[in-house]
């Protein structure tokens, strides 16, 4: 196959770099530069990882670096904390007044109440209202059931989530581990898998089942997006299993079962962790695109996507809100889970520096050795 | 490499007629193909409906019978006799199928172009400004396009933006007013600030005169009412060919090269001397396949004035004359939509509103070639945008990544301490290379655009592929399913066959196993 050929040789030319990383880092520890003091922070911030700090501790600290990715952390758990505790859920109680499920017969086709710091002529006065994304001509109101939305699309994408792990992740790696007949069976299959569209299987067990909830949806899900990720630990294992530590575990007599779990996964958990979130991300797209086609979650129950769905004609007839805000929190989701998943891949990525600005690279061939400059650039500045 | 291509096929084709075992499967268990008939109240007439469906479909036949005469069919297309079965209401799924497929390739061919060309400018600019405030905006926007959902952007395309646009053209007659010349115009500026590199002083000279010949264009198009009448005219087209000409000469040759140069400019100057003559040409019986003769023989007449100026570099010239030729064939195109635009938008049927928010077409709609592909354009404006959306997200982010990655390569250094120019380095040793990764991505792309068309054609209510496949799975029609899912397949496989053979053929360094 062409594509792994390729991925092992990138894996290969990381290596290299990584060496070229370590070799600069020796020679940048000599040269003090008073006026760049971005550029020290950033030597000190090598300096640091070549402490003693455990894996964790490392993609931590680079996570905390990735401004775009903490902010987005932060922005989704406060969406889950808006979204559990508002109306409600399971034990958690509510104190938001309307429920999802109730109709307020007395008043249908409310406009929105939510008022905007400046925006909305009130001043600086930021206030929900009785209802601030507007209620429905039946009389939902709409804060309410965007909110349930959201719960719904949670654990969809939690219960994809989990399976795609873990079926990528095994599969992938006895895969990559055995080689052979094994790795080809695998491989053909996730082929295969491939191919399938996900609205079949989900119309086909939606229908098996009688059910069109949260479960089967995110089940479907699930079962078909892990392909991605078998292919990815695959190329990583082809590439780990050929390492000294794996052939000193074999010597010192590891099972499979030991050396592929407990030696050889936790090198490749960078991959699956990164991966984990991307899906996740494109799982709400998916299943907002499926409850939009009518084939996800149904009537009564709600999710985002069912919502656009539901009010699709409501841009037409002078209620944008209703139709508006549920598309928001999915963008708004979608959008920190994949900055999340950006920065998650800068930190566990060895090969990924925080670069000094090309114009600070520029700034010492005034007055200091050219070389500077040009040795810093290769190392340093890696695509992502 | 050959065997390696026959090896890729066989395997492709198992592939398919593997998962097509399992869509089959699934399709036969997704609902009672009967249902319907069994719901109709007179006992004959259903027992009729019923034997209607069942001898159709062979149901009175086991599951895997039934699946290899569904294949003995499909595979027939191999010899060109494709029979895909007939649905339950005892059509052939063949007609259906054609029609459906030639919409919904147009889309998706449509998207793929715009979002490769687009996509891959905006990813290689963005490189070569790293770091930049225009890198970090486009960045966000990429990463806000690829967290859209495509059915609710395209709602609001349809609903918000494009009954604006022909509300603007129909109560205010394609005027601007003062407010939108002046922000267009400054964000235009600032636009143009960012884009271009070099010192502080040149930016803004950019930026200002940008912003100037914005107001003075929009300023133009409200008091001419151009929008609802719009030409460019001879002159216009001799000045924007010739600009663009030396665009192209700029990124191929270079304008030190003169004979590039002079190439460039003799195109440019032929093709303004045909303008006149083409009217007439145009005028009557124009076909699309006339329009392809056309650009075929304006890249011959580039090729040619290239090597008429001979030289040492003769190809060199020959390649910058076939793609102005292009770029002034593409002009004097436009300029002849334009003048169609008039009598398209005055057209009873159309009734001054252009942009078509449903229908892949205009129903009987009576015109010539000019008009007829106007309805066209109008009608994939808004689907295409918003399916191209997405792909463009992740095209320039690949373009980009790829090209950052290739212009830290060493023979870039090396390419750069030979003392060549900028333009070649950057052209011709780091973009070359940088397409090479694409070819996979663009290839995987085509299969995500198959499933977003589906979601694009609900929104705008066309009645292609994705109609024919939902409609399907809800009225449990196995038949139209199963040839959405081949056809899906096939798509999906040969893109990857060919992202494989680009891959193998452009990079050396890949080993064939």
């Amino acid at each position: 196959m062409m594509a792994d050929g390729y991925s092992g040789e990138i894996t290969e030319m990381g290596g290299a770099e990584e060496l070229i990383g370590v070799s600069e880092m020796a020679d940048d520890a000599g040269i003090a530069e008073p006026d760049m003091t971005e550029f020290r922070e950033e030597r000190d911030f090598r300096a640091k990882e070549v402490e003693g700090l455990s894996q964790g501790q490392i993609v931590w600290r680079r996570f905390m670096h990735h401004r775009a990715a903490v902010v987005s952390l932060v922005a989704l758990v406060l969406v889950v904390i808006l979204a559990s505790t508002s109306i409600g859920w399971g034990p958690i109680p509510h104190w938001w007044k309307w429920s999802y499920a109730t109709t307020l017969v007395a008043q249908p086709n409310q406009a929105p109440t939510l008022a905007w710091p400046l925006f909305s002529g009130r001043g600086f006065t930021f206030a929900l209202g009785e209802f601030p994304f507007g209620a429905d001509q039946l009389g939902y109101d709409n804060f309410a059931r965007v909110m349930r939305g959201i719960q719904q699309t949670l654990v969809v994408i939690l219960i994809m989530g989990v399976l795609t792990t873990v079926i990528g992740t095994v599969l992938g790696a006895v895969a990559g581990y055995y080689r052979g007949w094994i790795e080809s069976v695998i491989m053909r299959f996730t082929d295969l898998m491939i191919t399938l569209p996900i609205i079949l299987v989900t119309a086909v067990l939606g229908f098996v089942f009688g059910a069109h909830g949260v479960l089967i949806v995110g089940t479907c899900l699930g079962l078909l997006s892990w392909t991605g990720l078998a292919r990815l630990v695959r190329a990583e294992f082809l590439s780990l299993r050929e390492r000294e530590f794996v052939d000193a575990a074999k010597v010192a007599g590891a099972s499979d079962m030991r050396i592929i779990f407990k030696h050889i996964l936790p090198n490749a958990i960078g991959v699956i962790v990164v991966n984990m979130t991307l899906v996740m991300s494109g799982g709400i797209l998916a299943e907002a695109a499926l409850s939009f086609l009518g084939f996800g979650i149904q009537y009564p129950d709600v999710s985002l996507g069912s919502l656009i769905s539901e009010y699709q004609t409501a841009m037409l007839s002078g209620q944008p809100w209703l139709f508006i805000w549920p598309g928001v929190f999915i963008i708004l989701i979608v959008l920190c889970l994949n900055f999340v998943g950006d920065g998650l891949r800068d930190a566990f990525d060895p090969r990924q520096r925080r670069i000094p600005k090309a114009r600070d690279l520029r700034k010492p061939t005034v007055e200091g050795p050219m070389v500077e400059a040009d040795g810093q650039a290769p190392g340093g500045v890696t695509a992502s | 490499m050959l065997t390696f291509i026959v090896r890729r096929v066989i395997a492709a084709f198992f592939i398919t007629i593997g998962a097509s075992f399992i869509a089959f499967f699934l399709v036969a268990h997704a609902g009672d193909p009967l249902a319907k008939a069994a719901a109709i109240q007179q006992p004959q007439a259903r027992e009729q409906a019923k034997l209607t469906i069942i001898t159709a479909l062979h149901l009175d036949q086991n599951f895997i019978v039934r699946f290899f005469l569904w294949l003995k069919g499909v595979l027939g297309c191999l010899v060109g006799q494709c029979d895909f079965g007939s649905s339950i209401t005892g059509n052939s799924v063949n007609v259906d199928l054609a029609n459906a497929l030639l919409i919904s390739l147009r889309l998706i061919t449509a998207a793929t172009v715009a979002a490769i060309l687009i996509g891959i400018s905006i990813g290689i600019i963005t490189a070569l400004r790293q770091y930049s405030g225009l890198d970090y905006v486009v960045t966000f926007f990429a990463f806000l396009f690829f967290s859209l959902p495509v059915f609710w952007f395209g709602v609001i395309l349809k609903d918000g933006l494009g009954i604006r646009f022909n509300d603007f053209l129909q109560q205010d007659h394609g005027a601007f007013s003062w407010r939108a010349i002046i922000i267009v115009a400054l964000l235009m500026g600032v636009i143009a600030y960012s884009l271009f590199g070099g010192q502080l002083y040149r930016r803004l000279i950019t930026g200002g005169v940008t912003a100037v010949v914005t107001f003075g264009a929009m300023y133009y198009i409200t008091v001419t009412h151009w929008l609802l009448n719009p030409s460019l005219g001879i002159v216009l087209i001799i000045v924007i060919s010739a600009a663009m000409g030396l665009g192209v000469t700029v990124l191929t040759a270079g304008l030190r090269n003169r004979k590039a140069l002079l190439t460039s400019m003799t195109t440019v100057a032929v093709g303004a001397a045909l303008w006149y003559p083409l009217q007439y040409y145009f005028y009557q019986g124009f076909t699309f396949w006339k329009l392809m003769l056309l650009l075929l023989i304006a890249i011959v007449v580039g090729i040619v004035i290239g090597y008429l100026y001979g030289g040492d570099d003769k190809g060199l010239s020959a390649r910058t004359g076939a793609i102005t030729a292009v770029t002034t064939s593409f002009i004097i195109f436009t300029d002849r939509m334009m003048r169609a635009w008039h009598s398209y938008v005055t057209n009873p049927q159309i009734n001054g509103r252009p942009i078509k928010l449903t229908l892949p077409a205009t129903p009987l709609l009576k015109g010539d070639f000019w008009i007829q592909t106007t309805d066209v354009f109008t009608h994939l404006l808004l689907p295409t945008v918003t399916l191209m959306l997405i792909s463009l997200a992740t095209h320039s982010r690949f373009a980009r990544a790829s090209m950052l990655e290739v212009l830290n390569q060493d023979y870039i250094r090396t390419a750069r301490s030979k003392g060549l120019t900028e333009r070649t380095v950057v052209m011709r040793h780091a973009f070359r290379n940088a397409l090479i990764p694409l070819a996979t991505v663009v290839s995987f792309d085509i299969a995500g655009l198959i499933a977003g068309a589906v979601l694009t054609e609900t929104v705008f209510g066309w009645k292609a592929m994705g109609k024919l496949f939902q409609d399907g799975l809800v009225q449990t029609d196995p038949n139209p399913v199963m040839a959405f899912f081949v056809v899906a397949a096939v798509i999906a496989v040969l893109a990857n066959l060919l992202a494989d053979i680009a891959y193998g053929a452009l990079d050396p360094r890949i080993r064939v196993k």
